[in-house]
């Protein structure tokens, strides 16, 4: 029983990474209609941004679970008014094909530096120990990730429900046009909301460096079960990235102590299983004019 | 006459060697009604995006009351007070008709640096929405999400959401397309209501419509002008009978 709940944990907390990140991409889907391939390289640079100003600068963890973030977001900046921006306008794919292109030579670079091995990163003391839960003892850093990635999902989502910017973004989303024609200036909106969703994987990232190997390709090995995630939720869906990140940490977490020959594929047959029944995924919507 | 409030001189619009609007001048006189006809592919909806700002014109300027809005993109030139309807329908298909009406009020009060500040449902503006529903006959609809609104309650909806913005300008595009006879004479009497003040632009099929409500008519043909007139004159213009030849429209 006790193994039970530890594996239920251990797969929201990892649900907690996928959701972050599944979270970024709607959002940046929704607002730009960009696939952005380049997130799992984003999490990587989050990691080995905090590995960085720990091993070179002496930055403790808590400072560069502010400082890495607040950095990602002005590369995310940068990158949407100098590479992004101009292929909007175009086929999806080439945004496609620009972010993908981008992960390979952040990944590149960064194995450049520091080569392919993974490197240390220490639990803040803070977060060293293990909270007593009563049926077993568990990680207090597993803790604090996982209520971490909750608030951080709930933060966003009473942004986008009851903030001003939120509904202009959330009426970018679904009806660009009528939305300009009511007198918003929807452009303004779309470099910040890009960099927020950089910044957010950056995020990720650092929660990620004191419990995951911090290497080049954590990212890439990352995506692709984001993108499972993402297909299921409902592409463009923030509540349904977010619900089913956590669902699919779960289901894997378990799947891996009931049915470990299927532990790498079982997302991917829960995909496949989804788009079956329902194309445009839990959350999604056909787009259909109205 | 009073000094036109929407000018256009040689209006022109080129998509990848297609001219699909070419030295067009137009006076749209303040306070009138200003109806744009002509058969498919005359460049209307074009015309109607070059003037609204979500075209940027190849040639040609633009001016609002006098004022250069070439080139403005559409937020501006909505901000100017020029509101529109789209050719398609265009809504939030789970938002209802009452939240519709608000989001348009709400979009009038700016957003300015106080974008965190929370905006509960709308309910400041409650009063005004359901006044303004009330006026385009959707009182009864006020909670329905718009997807499940019938078409022509649809296209009242929006018009609704562009009477919100309280503009001096009102470009409609096809407002009574998909109507039916019953619907068609209430949006008549409204464009009749709702007018004083105002200067309304048409883009519009429905003959009928024209002659009720336009006091100028311009005809536009392969992207350019062909005609510019009264109702009555416009129809026994032989270009014109000429130029709808063969189209269910010459006989109504």
């Amino acid at each position: 029983m006790s193994g039970f709940l530890q594996q239920c944990f251990n797969g929201l907390v990892s649900g907690g990474f996928y959701a972050l990140l599944a979270l970024g991409l709607a959002v940046i889907f929704g607002m730009l209609g960009v696939v952005n391939f380049a997130h799992g390289a984003f999490f990587m640079l989050g990691a080995f941004g905090a590995y960085v100003a720990l091993a070179e600068f002496g930055v403790p963890f808590w400072a560069a679970l502010v400082a890495v973030p607040a950095l990602l977001f002005l590369f995310g900046a940068v990158l949407e008014r100098t590479l992004i921006r101009r292929l909007v306008p175009f086929d999806p794919l080439y945004n496609f094909l620009l972010t993908f292109g981008l992960t390979l030579v952040l990944q590149d670079l960064v194995k450049r530096e520091y080569g392919v091995q993974s490197q240390p990163y220490p639990r803040p003391a803070e977060l060293s120990g293990s909270l007593d839960l009563g049926l077993f003892d568990y990680p207090a850093y597993q803790v604090f990730v996982l209520a971490a990635a909750v608030l951080l999902c709930l933060a966003v989502w009473l942004i986008l429900t009851r903030t001003r910017v939120g509904m202009v973004v959330r009426a970018a989303t679904e009806r660009p046009e009528l939305t300009r024609a009511l007198g918003v200036n929807v452009g303004r909106w779309v470099t910040p909301v890009f960099a927020f969703g950089v910044a957010l994987a950056g995020l990720a990232g650092v929660l990620a460096a004191p419990m995951r190997a911090v290497n080049p390709l954590m990212g890439a090995d990352l995506i692709i079960a984001v993108f499972a995630v993402v297909v299921i939720g409902g592409l463009g869906s923030v509540f349904g990235s977010v619900l089913a990140g956590f669902a699919i940490g779960l289901v894997q977490s378990l799947g891996n102590l009931y049915v470990p020959a299927l532990s790498q594929t079982l997302i991917f047959i829960i995909m496949a299983g989804v788009l079956l029944w329902r194309p445009a995924g839990l959350f999604g919507r056909e787009e259909a004019r109205t | 006459m009073p000094p036109p409030i929407l000018q256009a001189r040689g209006l022109g619009k080129q998509f990848r060697g297609f001219r699909a609007v070419h030295g067009v001048d137009l006076d749209i006189a303040a306070d009138s009604v200003h109806a744009l006809v002509g058969p498919n592919g005359a460049g209307k909806s074009t015309l109607f995006n070059l003037l609204t700002g979500f075209l940027r014109p190849s040639a040609g300027r633009i001016t609002l009351a006098g004022a250069d809005v070439t080139g403005l993109p559409p937020e501006r030139v909505a901000r100017l007070g020029v509101a529109r309807s789209f050719q398609i329908t265009t809504l939030f298909p789970q938002v209802s008709a009452r939240e519709h009406v608000g989001l348009a009020l709400q979009a009038r009060t700016g957003l300015g640096w106080r974008f965190w500040r929370s905006e509960g449902r709308l309910d400041r503006f409650r009063d005004r929405a359901l006044e303004l529903l009330d006026d385009v006959g959707l009182a009864d609809a006020a909670e329905v999400p718009a997807a499940a609104l019938a078409y022509g309650r649809k296209r009242a909806l929006e018009l609704a959401v562009a009477l919100a913005l309280d503009p001096r300008v009102l470009l409609l595009d096809e407002p009574t397309a998909g109507m039916g006879a019953e619907d068609i004479d209430r949006t008549i009497a409204l464009i009749r209501r709702v007018r004083p003040g105002r200067t309304v632009v048409l883009v519009e099929h429905n003959m009928s419509v024209v002659r009720n409500l336009a006091d100028r008519v311009t005809v536009l043909q392969r992207g350019a002008v062909l005609v510019e007139g009264g109702y009555a004159e416009v129809r026994a213009d032989p270009r014109v009978i000429t130029a709808y030849l063969g189209e269910t429209h010459a006989d109504r």
